[in-house]
């Protein structure tokens, strides 16, 4: 019989019996986090070879962290952007907006506003930092945690919660979940929601830069979690085969939902050496260090353009807040390990930077953190004239079925007179169009 | 030829004693759609083609024979192993403005690249209302009738009519197989471009017994020389008949007209050629004349795009019909090695099906 297992087992034979592995965390809700275990290198210990090397004079940095921000919070080592203060400012402020935007969007979905809302608290530097570095025509593939991108290339706040709020506003016509946002005027891909499959696209983009010889390169964000996926691995293997223009970046935030990231391989290797295998350079930086993370995606960003090929880029850092709104972290994690995280917060970091390059104070951020939360709050006033989720202003029921092809099909329109007709069928008096 | 804006009118739909404006060749289904390619190739610099060994070696059918070599390394290109790959990196090439023609080398392989095509391409359109598009042309060669066994053989078009935001083309004749291929790439929506390669290279009458016949006795391999379009969405009437209507597509549209004709039936047959968006007029037309239908497919029977099509016309032309809708499928099993031609809805299932809707 093939339906149950061999029953064979090792008792009473000279054979060591299997074992199956099945990851565990090292902290569960009540645990006290202790991450002394982690290897935190030191900030401007680590080399930066020439950005067109050959890919294996990569590998001890897929191993290492790329810190540049020190305890004394001033730049160290060969990896130090040497950014001004004036772009430091302005990075900091885009921190700030997205601080402020998740904190005001996260109680407009817990008051009923929207369904579904997710922070990217504690991983700001991975998408703005590393955004600034990139050209602003560079074609962006983020995942759903990357609204730091939007913000930082100007994207209209009023815009961003129209989509939040499915209203008749949203440009997307009410169709995505929430903050599964597009703009290409702002060279950022349309989010799926299925996860992974950005990053061949992103590698199939920037194939495409080159076959038309163009100079604009691609970059691609995922989770540490879904690099399991097989699209990861598709991107990687063509991403190398053709030595296209693109950056991977990996945010390892240490939790895909409740998984924590030794389901996606973690407590084998770094998510970083995983670019060692395709032939590919990797870097592993400290994600919560915004110079480093801006001085890695501008190494990759400088070797693609050269046509030195494809980076994987793995983002060290910490996902403070739970998942999504309809997620409790507190379900299967130590509390404890957000306040016990060795690699800070990065907007604090970057405040401290600025503060000890004399460049900023504590009553010049205070009022920028207001002045951010009052333009947040000011645009959500906005987007409310445009209505909320399930408040009756969305867009016509038609548009239902329009943009599924170019052009509507005999079927689809039968379709839409159907759904038309149930509108009407239910509010004769034609109200709640 | 039969075309131009607007529904056809059965006069129209039969019209394909093709008339032909342009010079014609006698091409095989497989040097047709490397004309169509070639034309493609040379009008668009925007069209490329990738996939598995169609680069130098210009595929397996030979379908991207000559193509490399004409138009360069970086317009022709083989891809690695990886369908998910493919699919994946041609949906990021639609979203820089390039119109991809990713060939995946079977039908039965395109299971990994499922999500990025169901998921990614078919909704881009929808989901960023405009922003981006995928505008592909999937070209797989699918069916049996090869000795392909299990993984070589299948016919799985109706995963495809099921999902929103796909279009699934299938040709039955050289002539169509280019023009039809034509309009696929020029297409701004993805396409699935089923290819039934069972008939690549001659019309397969369902006769296994019988010698294989080549296309350049056919008269559907006069193809034009250069550009023409057939459009999308549109039946061609194979036969014009009373006795009854026979829905199919790709090789068995040859398979039913040689059992009609081997019965003597005066049956009405239409080659479907795209499945979405249905030609549903023509297929009113011809059931309300007819008042019988006898639906034909390779493919798997539960579920399959006969369901839908038996559906539609019990939906629209109930009150025409002077027999239930009848189904001639492949069997729900894997498709089989030695006993192929067993599984085949071969001239046997066709003759009992069409005996028993004309007794009724």
């Amino acid at each position: 019989m093939a339906d149950r297992p061999d029953q064979a087992t090792s008792k009473g034979s000279n054979k060591p019996a299997l074992q199956l592995h099945v990851p565990e965390p090292k902290y569960r809700p009540g645990d006290k986090a202790d991450f002394s275990y982690l290897a935190i290198s030191e900030p401007g210990a680590q080399q930066r070879p020439d950005e067109v090397c050959h890919p294996s004079e990569t590998i001890g940095l897929t191993q290492d962290l790329i810190r540049v921000l020190g305890d004394d919070n001033l730049p160290h080592g060969p990896w130090d952007p040497k950014l001004d203060a004036e772009t430091l400012r302005t990075m900091l402020r885009n921190f700030a907006m997205v601080r402020a935007f998740d904190a005001r969007m996260y109680r407009g979905q817990r008051q009923g506003k929207t369904s579904f809302y997710m922070k990217c608290t504690g991983e700001e530097a991975t998408s703005i930092s590393a955004a600034m570095a990139l050209a602003s025509d560079d074609m962006v593939f983020p995942s759903y945690r990357q609204q730091g991108i939007l913000i930082m290339r100007g994207y209209p706040l009023v815009e961003m919660i129209n989509q939040i709020y499915s209203n008749r506003g949203d440009k997307l016509k009410g169709r995505q979940l929430p903050i599964m946002y597009s703009s290409r005027d702002h060279s950022f891909f349309s989010i799926s929601g299925n996860l992974a499959t950005q990053t061949p696209q992103a590698v199939g983009w920037a194939m495409a830069s080159a076959i038309k010889e163009g100079s604009r390169i691609a970059a691609t964000w995922v989770g540490e979690g879904s690099t399991a996926e097989g699209d990861f691995h598709s991107a990687c293997t063509f991403a190398a085969v053709y030595n296209a223009p693109v950056i991977l970046n990996v945010v390892n935030n240490q939790w895909a939902i409740s998984s924590f990231s030794g389901f996606a391989g973690a407590e084998r290797t770094t998510f970083a050496a995983r670019a060692m295998g395709y032939g590919i350079a990797g870097l592993r930086v400290d994600g919560n260090d915004p110079l480093a993370v801006y001085a890695a995606e501008r190494w990759a960003a400088d070797r693609a353009r050269a046509n030195g090929g494809p980076t994987l880029i793995e983002h060290f850092t910490y996902r403070a807040e739970g998942h999504s709104t309809s997620d409790d972290p507190s379900a299967y994690r130590s509390a404890h390990e957000g306040d016990e995280w060795p690699l800070g917060d990065p907007v604090n970091r970057l405040k401290k930077h600025l503060i000890a390059l004399g460049e900023w104070d504590e009553e010049r951020h205070a009022a920028m953190d207001l002045a951010c939360a009052e333009e947040v709050k000011a645009a959500t006033k906005e987007a409310e004239k445009n209505g909320i989720l399930g408040h009756g202003l969305h867009h016509p029921f038609h548009t239902m079925f329009e943009d599924v092809f170019e052009e509507l099909p005999w079927h689809l329109e039968e379709q839409a007179a159907q759904a038309i007709h149930e509108r009407e069928v239910k509010w004769p008096e034609g109200r709640a169009r | 030829m039969a075309g131009g804006q607007g529904p056809m009118t059965m006069q129209e739909i039969k019209g394909h004693a093709p008339v032909i404006t342009q010079d014609t060749r006698r091409l095989n289904m497989i040097e047709a759609i490397n004309d169509a390619l070639a034309i493609m190739l040379e009008r668009d610099p925007d069209v490329i083609i990738l996939g598995e060994d169609v680069g130098y070696f210009g595929g397996v059918f030979r379908a991207t024979a000559g193509l490399q070599d004409k138009f360069g390394k970086t317009r022709v290109f083989d891809t690695p192993i990886s369908e998910c790959g493919i699919i994946g990196v041609a949906v990021g090439m639609g979203a820089y403005g390039l119109r991809p023609v990713p060939e995946i080398q079977f039908a039965d392989y395109i299971y990994p690249g499922l999500d990025q095509l169901i998921s990614e391409a078919a909704r881009l359109r929808y989901r960023s209302a405009g922003e981006y598009i995928a505008p592909l042309t999937v070209r797989s060669p699918f069916g049996g009738g090869i000795f392909g066994g299990q993984t070589h053989s299948q016919s799985p078009e109706a995963l495809f009519t099921h999902v929103s935001g796909l279009k699934t083309v299938i040709p039955s004749t050289p002539h169509d197989a280019k023009g039809l291929l034509i309009s696929a790439i020029e297409d701004n929506d993805p396409v699935i471009f089923f290819e039934p390669k069972r008939i690549y290279n001659g019309p397969f009458s369902g006769f296994y017994d019988r010698p294989v016949e080549p296309w350049k006795r056919h008269r559907d391999s006069q193809v034009p020389e250069g550009y023409y379009k057939i459009p999308l969405g549109k039946a061609r009437l194979v036969t014009e008949g009373e006795a009854l209507t026979v829905l199919t597509y790709g090789t068995m549209v040859h398979v039913a007209e040689a059992v009609c004709a081997d019965k003597g039936v005066d049956a009405e047959i239409l080659d479907l050629r795209t499945l979405v968006p249905l030609d549903i007029e023509a297929i009113e037309a011809s059931v309300a004349k007819t008042g019988r239908c006898l639906i034909v497919h390779e493919a798997t029977r539960t579920s399959g795009f006969g369901a839908e099509l038996s559906a539609l016309v019990t939906e629209r032309c109930f009150y025409h019909l002077e027999a239930p809708v009848e189904r001639v499928t492949g069997f729900d099993t894997p498709y089989p090695h030695s006993l192929e031609w067993a599984y085949f809805p071969g001239p046997v299932r066709l003759g009992e099906a069409i005996d028993k809707i004309l007794s009724e």
